[in-house]
């Protein structure tokens, strides 16, 4: 912090959890008056958990927060708003039915009685063209007509503008993430301005170049941690990346090391759309293929692309064999909610299980019963409802109908998340076990620890390969530098 | 840093989406004139004073009961006990409140004090208001037949003389048709409250977020949707002049049709009063005076107001899809 600045908010050992997973492991943090403080970490660091906290949406489960030196016990939306703290979130905050205007006063109580539409429309055309001159927004449009750029606007505008209430603290998440470099240049030339007048902010982008060249000081988030906080003059790229990622050595599998590529025949080729220069997925027999880089930068979208061209020939997409697919999103695309635990196992397998024209539930049975023992499902009975199991045993149950297919390729949508450690293991053991027996794995994921299994990584940042790491070059380092944007372009 | 932020948004031209709202908005006025247009073809001289008092007469309970749906529907909920809420609004007036005037006011009012608790459980315990409603539909509707088994009662005398009021110029229906577009209009659409009530249907999670109570802004959504249902009863009892427990029935659809009809969306806070009124006008007048001059029996009233809602809905469907397309 900046010397002699008054503290604005401070936050002493805050930690939240949801449910086995700690989403903040005691952080201090403070903002002082006129700064403008760069908050940077990989998916799951926790930077958005703590900003819910400071703008009141979220409650902490231990910990205390103090605004100008007096302790909140009783914090809400209401009372951070009343102390001068507005927050810009990520997902879009603006109700799409009403006005610009109208949306103005949503987060204005006071713009109330005769002629609120008019001072209400003042307020947010000032604003908007104080902040990005030559916006072309009128506050009598309906937010749902505008462009999703102009709509962040808007949003960002609508968060600086002042009534009643005092502003002190305006926190801004991904705020550049749908503007273009222009009116991202003059979002950010407008935090500077606003830091000279007294107004604090918090960045939060992973655009790191716009974070060195705004913040006046940069805290950096790791594992619900902060990791580091220092002057932004004292960070450069380089340093930022290393303590995002932090120095870990790593005791890799020599086994898999040693394994030379080429020796088997390729069994995937894959070509992201748009994809400039020659770079290309590829995928040989009995390889586990990581994808790696922030999530939702289109590895998903490459794996339904790879999912879709095994029966049906698709541009730039080459595939050999059989493919399956785990799902990552199990509640909404990998389950059947309805059906038993050998239903959900055997659906991908329908063709082999049949008997004349109908299924035979003795196979569906065997086959089930074989997987349970393999992978270590936990339940008494396999006619039991799905939903009888755990979040990670329903996740095994996915693997199962996956690996238990005649399916040659394995596509994994990031297929891990929220699954309990040991569980993670076990499979992790099964899929190099799988792997070996020559089935090949394309596995999304955006944990390092499950890089770590696989023979070869490519980088993903919008939508293209950036990076295409063999195993021993593989590095935390490496993956995080390549996962971010140089500068706001 | 894909999408462009300042992308030309056309905000004239034909393909402009402030254009294709302006026709979807003239949508309801359109088809209102279509119907009158064909009636003044069959049957001239129903376009006169008397005509319209005799045509409209049903249209202002109508447009009640679908401004009383329109207020539920802002808020992302659906209420299918306003038909049978109606017809027992009615039997209470043309027994209690006739008879017992303080006691028929303290029902009505509890009728509505039950409406906002609705609301308050529907929203505190994240229960879909179609189930509630579909049961409170039949308590009403049990309620009414215990207080009036049979067809009978009748209306308070101030109220008869309410609804068969004969304004200079123009007819009371339309009188009545105006003044509740307007104020409607004025409590949801101008005010600063009224703003929040509909970004409450539009994203529930940013009005939350903004330091608003979503708790009392659908109480006060189903509260208004209570006093527009008393209010639909009390206007039908003056007109029948006697009640029934099964008159209100077919208000349920009659009403979430003209919701429609008037440009509302089911969900997503999209609204509109004026639309609303248009579309009761509208079904009502579709409804028998269209067919008596067209000679087709009262049993296709349902099948001609069913056929008018598709055609609206996909002239409705081709304006959003140019919507859709920019």
């Amino acid at each position: 912090m900046s010397e002699g600045s008054p503290v604005i908010v401070k936050l002493d050992g805050v930690e939240r959890h949801f449910g086995a997973v700690r989403a903040l492991d005691g952080v201090d943090f403070a903002v002082g008056a006129g700064e403008c403080i760069g908050l940077v970490g990989h998916n799951g660091a926790g930077k958005s958990t703590l900003m819910h906290i400071l703008a009141g949406t979220g409650s902490p489960d231990r910990g205390t927060i103090a605004v100008r030196g007096a302790p909140e016990t009783d914090y809400s939306v209401a009372r951070a708003q009343a102390l001068g703290i507005r927050c810009v979130f990520q997902e879009l905050s603006l109700c799409p039915n009403l006005t610009v205007a109208e949306n103005t006063h949503i987060s204005h109580a006071s713009l109330r009685g005769p002629g609120w539409r008019k001072r209400s429309a003042a307020l947010i055309r000032a604003k908007l063209d104080e902040i990005f001159p030559g916006h072309g927004i009128e506050p009598s449009d309906v937010v749902g007509d505008l462009a999703i750029g102009q709509r962040q606007m808007v949003e960002v505008a609508r968060a600086f503008t002042v009534t009643d209430q005092p502003l002190h603290l305006v926190i801004l998440d991904e705020p550049t993430s749908s503007l273009d470099a222009h009116t991202a240049g003059q979002l950010l030339a407008f935090v500077g301005r606003a830091r000279a007048e007294g107004v604090s902010t918090i960045l939060i982008s992973h655009v790191l170049g716009e974070v060195l060249s705004t913040a006046n000081r940069i805290v950096v988030m790791r594992d619900g941690r902060v990791v580091a906080s220092d002057a932004a003059s004292a960070f450069n790229r380089d340093r930022l990346v290393a303590t995002m990622g932090g120095a870990r050595q790593h005791d890799r599998d020599p086994a898999a090391a040693a394994r030379t590529r080429g020796a088997t025949p390729v069994k995937v080729r894959a070509r992201p759309r748009g994809q400039p220069g020659s770079a290309e997925l590829v995928a040989h027999q009995g390889e586990i293929i990581g994808l790696a880089g922030l999530a939702g930068h289109g590895q998903t979208r490459l794996l339904l692309y790879i999912y879709g061209a095994a029966t049906r020939r698709r541009p730039g997409i080459e595939v050999t064999d059989p493919v399956a697919l785990v799902a990552g999103d199990r509640q909404t695309d990998g389950i059947f909610p309805l059906w038993s635990i050998a239903e959900n196992i055997g659906i991908r397998s329908l063709a082999a299980l049949r008997r004349g024209l109908l299924l035979s539930s003795e196979r569906e049975q065997a086959l089930a019963r074989e997987w349970q023992q393999k992978i270590g499902i936990r339940t008494p009975d396999l006619d039991n409802n799905i939903l009888s199991l755990s979040g990670g045993n329903q996740q095994k149950v996915l693997f199962a109908r996956a690996l238990g297919s005649d399916a040659r390729i394995i596509l994994m949508d990031d297929p891990m998340r929220g699954v309990d450690i040991g569980t993670k293991l076990e499979v992790y053991d099964l899929v190099r076990a799988e792997a070996r027996k020559g089935r090949t794995f394309l596995w999304y994921t955006t944990e390092m620890d499950e890089l770590e299994n696989c023979d070869h990584v490519y980088v993903f940042r919008n939508g293209r390969i950036v990076a295409d790491l063999g195993h021993d070059e593989l590095s935390e380092e490496k993956v995080i530098q390549s996962s971010f944007e140089e500068s706001a372009a | 840093m894909t999408v462009a932020a300042t992308e030309p948004l056309g905000r004239s031209g034909l393909r402009s989406p402030a254009f294709a709202r302006f026709l979807r908005a003239l949508l309801p006025a359109l088809s209102l004139t279509l119907i009158l247009i064909a009636i003044a073809y069959l049957n001239p001289r129903a376009i006169s004073y008397f005509g319209f008092s005799l045509m409209l007469n049903l249209a202002i309970p109508i447009a009640l009961a679908t401004i009383a749906q329109m207020f539920v529907i802002t808020v992302n909920e659906l209420d299918l006990s306003i038909g049978t809420f109606v017809g027992f609004v009615a039997c209470v007036t043309a027994t209690w409140l006739r008879d017992a005037p303080l006691l028929g006011i303290l029902v009505l009012l509890g009728s509505i004090g039950v409406y906002a608790a609705l609301g308050a459980l529907i929203h505190l315990r994240n229960l879909p208001s179609i189930v509630v409603t579909l049961g409170m539909s039949f308590v009403w509707q049990g309620l009414a037949i215990l207080l009036l088994p049979k067809p009978g009662g009748k209306a308070p005398d101030w109220l008869l003389g309410l609804m068969s009021l004969k304004p200079p110029l123009v007819p009371f229906p339309i009188l009545a048709a105006v003044v509740i577009a307007l104020v409607v209009h004025f409590g949801l659409m101008r005010t600063s409250y009224g703003a929040v009530l509909r970004g409450t249907g539009g994203n529930a999670q940013a009005v939350k977020r903004a330091g608003w109570s979503i708790l009392r802004t659908k109480v006060t959504m189903f509260a208004m949707t209570g006093v527009f249902g008393v209010l639909s009863g009390m206007a039908l009892v003056g007109i029948t002049t006697s009640a029934d427990a099964n008159l209100g029935n077919g208000y349920t659809l009659l009403a979430i049709a003209g919701v429609i009809l008037g440009g509302g969306e089911f969900v997503g806070g999209r609204v509109s009063p004026i639309g609303a009124v248009l579309g009761a006008l509208t079904l009502a007048l579709a409804a028998s005076p269209l067919l008596t001059f067209m000679r087709i029996p009262p049993d296709w009233q349902v099948a001609a107001n069913g056929l008018i809602l598709i055609v609206v809905l996909a002239a409705r469907a081709l304006i959003s899809r140019r919507e859709g397309d920019r």
